[in-house]
């Protein structure tokens, strides 16, 4: 995969609580990435992953607390169009073909030469010869991908994804290991939940574990790698 | 408890007197005769239906602006109190047309009306029962609340188009038309004595949703810790 | 925003050319509607005229709240609303997008019905065409902007084949009463516009579209 470079970009999260109703998703979540790191995010379900990367997409308002993206200079940026998100679901039209779906989502992104890069991403993720066929018939494995080009189109410095591994073959998986490789060593900055170790948990340059909405072990501050996935996959 | 106990007791000497304006002060409407009284607490009613719905509006968005779980307490009071008031208007309404008409009920611009915006409170109420996470609740509700009460006006001038073009009897003659110095004096003394039950019924009903809320919240923090 | 507009209206274009479901039963809905109403009365009595207007106005509002439903429920599948909310840059473009497809649906449906209905009441309806066509329009976007933002609601909320039409319906007594006193000027034997009811339609439009506008994105929030 031919990846433009991108300016590493980090985040900030600064006491980020997200409460629903009565009920804390997350509690005073503070945590920096640095531009460029590779972090994977561990912990059972229910214990916020979800919810924070929603945050840092941007989809979720914490109920209190702020976070910012990061230059390399650490001055403050626009994060709008920094980060990709990669959810559980698809997050693309089955009803419409793989290209048309990459058209439209760069068309709204305001692209200025949308079915060209639409065209390069298919390529990139290596569904070209599936670009006229509807997603509806796609593989689990096929489907991820095109998740993937989608969250590509504008080119983001962060990578979110929201355990990407999730129903891939070890085919698959390897794929995506490999693709995520390759965004790191592009300089991206990437936060990926995890549910146990893996190949992909083995890119990570850190990882970090939630636990009933706070962060409670850090491998920047000390705690093991294997430790963070203990109890993971309960 | 000291203050509530003289605030109801203040609202009950309001009422009482306004009732007895309604009875005995105000004189006896030439064609209509001793019913038309129920004219004081039907169009008071009316008027305070629609204030306590316009609090609910204001409640509403402050409630979108400002997130606070106590503009939600607010406008579900003041949705339900509305409610109530609303439905005095509708019984009423029939209760005056049936003697004088023979009719129970006529298609008349006002009441028709006031049926729509108490479907729409109905609507309101029920939506709340349908969604069961508290923000989620709140925010739907407000903003089905402030798509309803902007909707108002143009459900009351439409049907009042509506009955021009069909015109039916008139319950409760225009508002305001014909009527005696005295008789408005009442009626404005009836609409004040029933905005301060108003304000009694919404205070109370605001206390309990508040109790409520706060007991749901350190219940659903417990559940899920 | 309106070259998202512009883009998203296509999607949803080509989703329903497609497969063309909304279309084809909101269609027989409003046939099916139709003819069990005129087994209620006399259709064929001169106060049917009168009748038959409320009876296609009614029949359009009922079959509007169904075909409504499957608007933002469709986006929950896959989550693509999400997609939607992190491509687009201001949220007002997937209502406009969504509210224009949904009037064109519906335009397109009772056009479709018009000539049927025309002759099971036995309304001429070809000398008015043109003026029925302003006001089916105007009726059609009323419903379409108060349904497709109470389609966002109902989509999260339980029973929600029910709560879309109990929310919606009485927001659109307006426009029910408004569209129905100008058809019915239409219709008449000697065919009149009646102005004040297409002003009432052209108000209810812009009031609601100016209320979505100002408050449509926290009906995406999450």
């Amino acid at each position: 995969m031919t990846l433009p470079a991108v300016s590493p970009v980090g985040i900030r999260f600064e006491n980020i609580d997200k409460r629903y109703g009565g009920l804390y998703g997350l509690r005073q979540v503070s945590l920096e990435i640095a531009a460029g790191e590779c972090v994977v995010l561990a912990g059972r379900n229910g214990s916020g992953k979800t919810t924070l990367l929603r945050i840092a997409a941007r989809l979720v308002r914490p109920s209190s607390g702020s976070i910012t993206f990061l230059d390399k200079k650490n001055g403050a940026t626009t994060a709008a169009s920094q980060t990709g998100f990669v959810a559980h679901a698809t997050m693309v039209y089955d009803e419409l073909t793989a290209e048309e779906n990459l058209l439209l989502f760069a068309q709204l992104l305001g692209i200025t030469e949308p079915a060209a890069r639409a065209e390069t991403l298919l390529a990139e993720v290596g569904l070209t010869d599936r670009r006229k066929s509807l997603v509806r018939t796609f593989s689990r494995g096929m489907r991820q991908r095109m998740a993937i080009a989608r969250a590509l189109l504008n080119e983001p410095s962060v990578l979110l994804l929201d355990e990407p591994a999730t129903g891939l073959d070890p085919q698959g998986v390897s794929w995506l290991a490999g693709t995520l490789r390759q965004m790191r060593d592009a300089g991206r900055t990437i936060l990926v939940s995890l549910h146990g170790e893996s190949e992909i948990s083995g890119l990570a340059t850190r990882a970090i574990r939630l636990e009933a909405g706070s962060l409670i072990a850090d491998t920047r501050t000390g705690a093991s790698l294997p430790s963070i996935f203990t109890f993971a996959g309960a | 408890m000291k203050k509530h106990a003289l605030a109801s007791a203040v609202v009950f000497l309001l009422l009482g007197a306004a009732a007895y304006g309604a009875l005995f002060v105000a004189p006896t409407e030439k064609t209509m005769g001793t019913i038309q009284r129920i004219f004081y607490l039907h169009v008071s009613s009316a008027w305070t239906g629609l204030t306590t719905f316009f609090i609910c509006f204001l409640a509403n968005l402050l409630y979108v602006w400002r997130r606070e779980p106590r503009w939600d307490w607010l406008a579900v009071s003041a949705a339900e109190v509305g409610l109530v008031f609303t439905t005095v208007v509708l019984v009423t309404g029939p209760i005056w047309a049936h003697p004088v008409w023979g009719i129970w009920w006529t298609w008349d611009a006002r009441l028709t009306s006031t049926f729509v915006l108490w479907l729409l409170y109905i609507s309101y109420l029920l939506l709340r029962t349908l969604v069961e996470e508290p923000d989620r609740r709140a925010l739907f509700s407000a903003l089905f609340g402030i798509f309803a009460f902007i909707d108002v006006p143009l459900v009351f001038g439409s049907i009042r188009w509506w009955r021009t073009q069909h015109p039916q009897p008139v319950v409760m003659g225009g508002s305001g038309s014909g009527l005696e110095p005295t008789m408005w004096y009442v009626l404005l003394f009836s609409w004040g004595a029933m905005l301060s039950l108003m304000a009694l019924l919404v205070r109370a009903r605001f206390e309990f949703e508040a109790v409520r809320g706060e007991t749901d919240l350190v219940r659903r923090e417990a559940e899920g810790v | 925003m309106f070259s998202n507009t512009a883009a998203l209206l296509g999607k949803e274009l080509r989703t329903e050319f497609r497969s063309r479901e909304l279309v084809t039963t909101t269609v027989v809905f409003i046939l099916v509607v139709v003819v069990l109403f005129s087994f209620t009365f006399d259709a064929s009595s001169a106060e049917s005229r009168r009748f038959a207007a409320s009876l296609l106005w009614l029949a359009f509002l009922f079959a509007a709240s169904l075909m409504l439903q499957p608007c933002f429920l469709r986006e929950q599948s896959n989550d693509t609303l999400s997609a939607l909310r992190l491509s687009v840059r201001d949220p007002f473009a997937i209502f406009a997008a969504k509210l224009s497809a949904n009037t064109l649906f519906l335009l397109l449906t009772e056009l479709l019905m018009l000539p049927v209905f025309s002759v099971l009441f036995n309304v001429p309806v070809f000398p008015v065409f043109g003026q029925l066509v302003v006001v089916l329009f105007l009726g059609s976007l009323g419903v379409s902007i108060a349904g497709t933002a109470l389609s966002a609601i109902s989509a999260q909320a339980r029973m929600r084949e029910l709560l879309l039409p109990l929310l919606l319906l009485p927001l659109l007594a307006p426009v029910l009463v408004a569209s129905t006193q100008v058809t019915v000027g239409l219709l008449d034997a000697a065919p009149f516009m009646e102005w004040k009811g297409i002003g009432f339609l052209v108000t209810f439009d812009v009031v609601f579209l100016t209320v979505l506008w100002l408050f449509g994105e926290y009906l995406l929030e999450e």
